[in-house]
């Protein structure tokens, strides 16, 4: 697609573009815009549970005269906060704005393998998400039973389900053309010399996402189908013969399963957790091998890890279903599936440990939030066996456990890598710098206060506080010991949120800043630092598209004059 | 496919209306299949087998397969894994179920 | 600058970019319908009654659908053939006898459709006929994303084979894989749903 030489409208260069930095930077800012939103729900939610019946403060106008939440709302904004956080933030940030601007850049190619698909599956991801933001206005509310949405509670449910299925649809479909682009991009448009083991630890992860992206979310879709049908057409796909509610037997036909929904949504809900963790892992290699100056440690053990990671989360999604009455046999297959996923993930982290072994390094911000990353996902990734192991899970299933676990793998985890790879990738798509002094102060007070929010909820978990309650576990005896811990959280919750003042300005004064002239602050290896201007060029990203003769990582080479030798540089 | 000669593709079309008297037949085949009075395993079995003789056919004939790059093979074999998962995981669960 | 690999193949993987475009798409449909085949599997072996096809469905009406898509598929691929011969004409008339038929499969269709509802057979009836609906009736929105793409090749867009023919014979024959699947999905739900 020739984009040489003609002049673009304001809204073919910034609105339509087909560029893939620029649909990289809509996706950034549309899914960053999100988080904040899905995390100031979670902020509203934390209040009633601090100070339960208490009229909440700034905006308890929109919940009635009172100003206190009702327990509907509550359930309203605990379902769309992790819908949000997962569909319309994490992933579309994680992928779609890092994947979009970064992959092309980092195997030397001009631009996305169908430029004019990219476009689509940003605006699909927006109309999306604003079909998700209407859930809010209907009759009812928004969706409110869980992100999870089992039915027969989803299927009853107010509009506000209906309004989630449509919105999840289009999302699913935005997804699954953005991964079939990512997966021909870096099939089809890698450089000469760059082979598959030449490929930064970036590039695998984005693509093996794609990959799970595109085999595991489809059954979600056909179960959203099903849900529609139930919910508009009166079919009984999720609904059990001889259902009561309130007092009334139903008349639809049933014979249907609610576990037939489970199966659908967790064979991509489990994959799903594996393409939010990724790009993380591929976003803290690329900081971690810049800020050691030296070469990762375990390149193939790295790729090898991931794709079997990639393959194993096929078969581990009953593992959310353990309780169901599945019958010990497939119970005990599921246990053992996930006790051995869990072995890929340490390979990982080892690996990255490793790296560190023996580095110079600098601990700028990028690498702060880097090395956070590493004891954070630990644990949550620990955490997450007990809940693996059928015996413990029954005790644990449902509770603040399972919140604590996968927040610490998603929150100061896949979140702290976000943040990692934007102020690491700010000078590359701005040509400035962020302020040093923030960014480090955004991450401290960030660790603690995450810490703060999610290590109590284990000690809630274990004393058996289960989730998705608008009390926090008051009217429950057994939670009486531990529900001080709510104000703590809740406290934790408002501080992490004032911490990211730090982050908002730091971006706001940087973008305001004087450029730097530099291309490469960071003296970076991979095509992406070294090949291309910063901002990259417009058309086509590089004055020549290079040629790779060496790994992604090659630091500290014995004999170079310099610590850091490009991929493009000749051997 | 964007090598083929028009001798190649003339030996193609061949094929192509080979496939089609045989998809045709085995339609009829199926049919007549389910008329006979077979037990419910029996008969899905087979019908799946008449079908899945088809979908190869329309696959590797009319959708080019049996010639086509390893990157395909490998990135169906990946959709096949994943499809069977699909379709006989959950059924296990379900059968697990039931023998309680 | 252009991008690399949309006409020509790539070497070392011997593909231009559509072709594995298309391949992935259709791998993420496999798992769409598998979806719901595994949704269909699922509800039947979880319920003792189960109607069988000839109960609600009419088989007669349906083999003659069969046998419409599948000849659909051949002119398909014949549509494309042409244009490897250099047949602009013949491209033309295949391509519109795959459009007359594919409207014959929703016209019986529409057929089937119309004569259960006015008999009182909804998809709420019971999950026989929910599920029987729901995957016809997703194939039938297939085959009519297939219709409109096809048909834009067919007027529209033909102008494309004067400005670049070896580019407009690749996407007819990535609109013809899409097709073949489109006619596969079928050859498997035309038995389970109406014969077993």
């Amino acid at each position: 697609m020739s984009t040489d030489h003609y002049k673009q409208s304001f809204l073919t260069k910034y609105i339509w573009s087909t560029d893939h930095k620029i649909i990289g930077l809509q996706y950034g800012i549309t899914s960053l815009v999100w988080l904040l939103f899905g995390f100031s729900l979670m902020m509203i939610m934390r209040y009633q549970l601090a100070y339960p019946e208490s009229p909440i403060p700034f905006v308890g106008s929109l919940f009635g005269e009172s100003g206190i939440l009702p327990s509907e709302m509550y359930n309203s904004l605990g379902a769309m906060h992790g819908t949000i956080m997962i569909f319309l933030g994490v992933v579309p940030l994680a992928f779609g704005a890092f994947g979009n601007y970064f992959v092309p850049l980092q195997i030397g190619a001009i631009d996305m393998a169908f430029p004019k698909l990219n476009a689509a599956s940003y605006w699909m991801y927006f109309v999306g998400s604003v079909i998700m933001a209407i859930g809010f206005f209907v009759p009812g509310g928004a969706a409110n039973s869980g992100w999870t949405s089992y039915p027969p509670l989803s299927n009853i449910a107010t509009t506000g389900q209906t309004v989630w299925l449509l919105g999840m649809v289009m999302l699913i479909t935005s997804s699954l053309l953005g991964s079939v682009n990512i997966l021909v991009t870096v099939i089809q448009l890698r450089t000469d010399g760059m082979t598959w083991m030449k490929l930064p630890i970036f590039v695998w992860t984005q693509f093996i996402t794609a990959f799970l992206l595109l085999l595991a979310f489809p059954p979600l879709e056909a179960a959203g189908v099903l849900q529609l049908m139930d919910r508009l057409a009166g079919t009984s796909f999720f609904m059990p013969s001889g259902l009561v509610v309130s007092g009334e037997v139903l008349t639809n036909a049933g014979g249907g399963s609610p576990l037939l929904w489970q199966h659908l949504f967790w064979f991509l809900a489990h994959p799903e957790v594996y393409v939010l963790i990724l790009p993380a892992f591929g976003i803290v290699t690329e900081i971690i091998a810049n800020n050691t100056r030296k070469p990762i440690w375990g390149y193939k053990a790295l790729v090898y890890a991931m794709v079997f990671l990639g393959f194993m989360s096929f078969i581990v999604w009953a593992h959310h279903m353990y309780i169901t009455g599945m019958g010990t046999s497939i119970g005990a297959f599921f246990q053992t599936t996930t006790m051995i996923i869990s072995i890929p993930s340490v390979v990982i982290l080892t690996a990255l440990l490793l790296s560190l072994w023996g580095g110079s390094i600098r601990f700028n911000t990028p690498m702060l939030f880097a090395l956070g990353f590493i004891p954070m996902f630990g644990i949550g990734g620990l955490t997450g066996l007990p809940l693996g192991l059928a015996a413990a899970d029954i005790h644990l299933h449902d509770t603040y456990y399972v919140i604590g676990h996968f927040h610490y793998v998603v929150a100061p985890g896949t979140i702290f890598a976000l943040f990692a790879g934007i102020y690491y990738w700010f000078p590359k798509m701005t040509g400035k710098r962020t302020n040093e002094t923030l960014g480090k102060l955004h991450f401290f007070f960030s660790m603690i206060f995450m810490n703060g929010i999610f290590m109590p909820m284990f000690v809630q978990g274990l004393a058996g506080v289960s989730r998705r309650l608008w009390d926090g576990g008051e009217s429950y005896a057994h939670a009486a010991d531990v529900l001080y811990l709510n104000e703590v959280m809740s406290v934790s919750a408002w501080l992490l949120g004032l911490a990211q003042i730090f982050f908002i300005v730091n971006m706001i004064i940087s973008l305001f800043g004087k450029k730097t002239g530099e291309k490469n602050p960071w003296k970076a290896t991979t095509l992406d630092w070294t090949d291309t201007t910063s901002p990259p060029l417009g058309h086509g990203n590089f004055e020549i598209v290079p040629t790779v003769y060496r790994g992604p990582y090659e630091y500290s080479v014995p004999g170079d004059e310099q610590d850091f030798t490009p991929q493009s540089k000749k051997v | 496919m964007s090598e083929l000669t028009p001798e190649q593709v003339k030996h193609h079309i061949k094929t192509y209306v080979l496939v089609f008297v045989s998809l045709a037949f085995l339609t009829i085949v199926t049919v007549a299949i389910s008329y006979l009075d077979l037990g419910v395993v029996e008969g899905v079995v087979l019908a799946l087998i008449v079908a899945s003789i088809k979908g190869s056919l329309v696959a590797c004939y009319f959708m080019h397969l049996i010639d086509e790059k390893i990157t395909i093979y490998w990135t169906l074999i990946a959709t096949l894994v994943a499809f069977l998962i699909l379709i006989f995981v959950p059924l296990s669960t379900m059968l697990a179920q039931a023998k309680i | 600058m252009d991008i690399p690999y949309t006409v020509k193949n790539r070497p070392d993987t011997g593909l231009y970019n559509g072709k594995l475009g298309i391949w992935l798409f259709l791998a993420s449909e496999v798992m769409l319908f598998g979806g719901l085949f595994s949704a269909y599997i699922f509800l039947r072996t979880g319920v003792e009654q189960w109607p069988t096809g000839s109960e609600y469905l009419d088989i007669p009406l349906a083999t003659l659908n069969t046998l419409f898509l599948i000849t659909s598929s051949v002119t398909m691929v014949m549509s494309w053939a042409s244009l490897k011969l250099n047949d602009f004409k013949k491209f033309k008339i295949y391509s519109g006898v795959t459009l007359l038929l594919a409207l014959a499969f929703l016209i019986v269709k529409y057929f089937e459709y119309t004569h259960k509802f006015h008999v009182g057979y909804l998809p709420s009836t019971n999950n026989f006929l929910g599920i029987y609906f729901t995957m016809t009736g997703l194939h039938v929105l297939h085959i009519i994303g297939g219709m409109i793409v096809i048909f834009y090749f067919w007027i529209p867009g033909s102008k494309m084979w004067k400005e670049d023919s070896e580019r407009f014979t690749n996407r007819i024959e990535i609109v013809g894989l899409y097709w073949h699947f489109v006619d596969l999905v079928w050859i498997f739900l035309f038995p389970v749903l109406y014969l077993l």
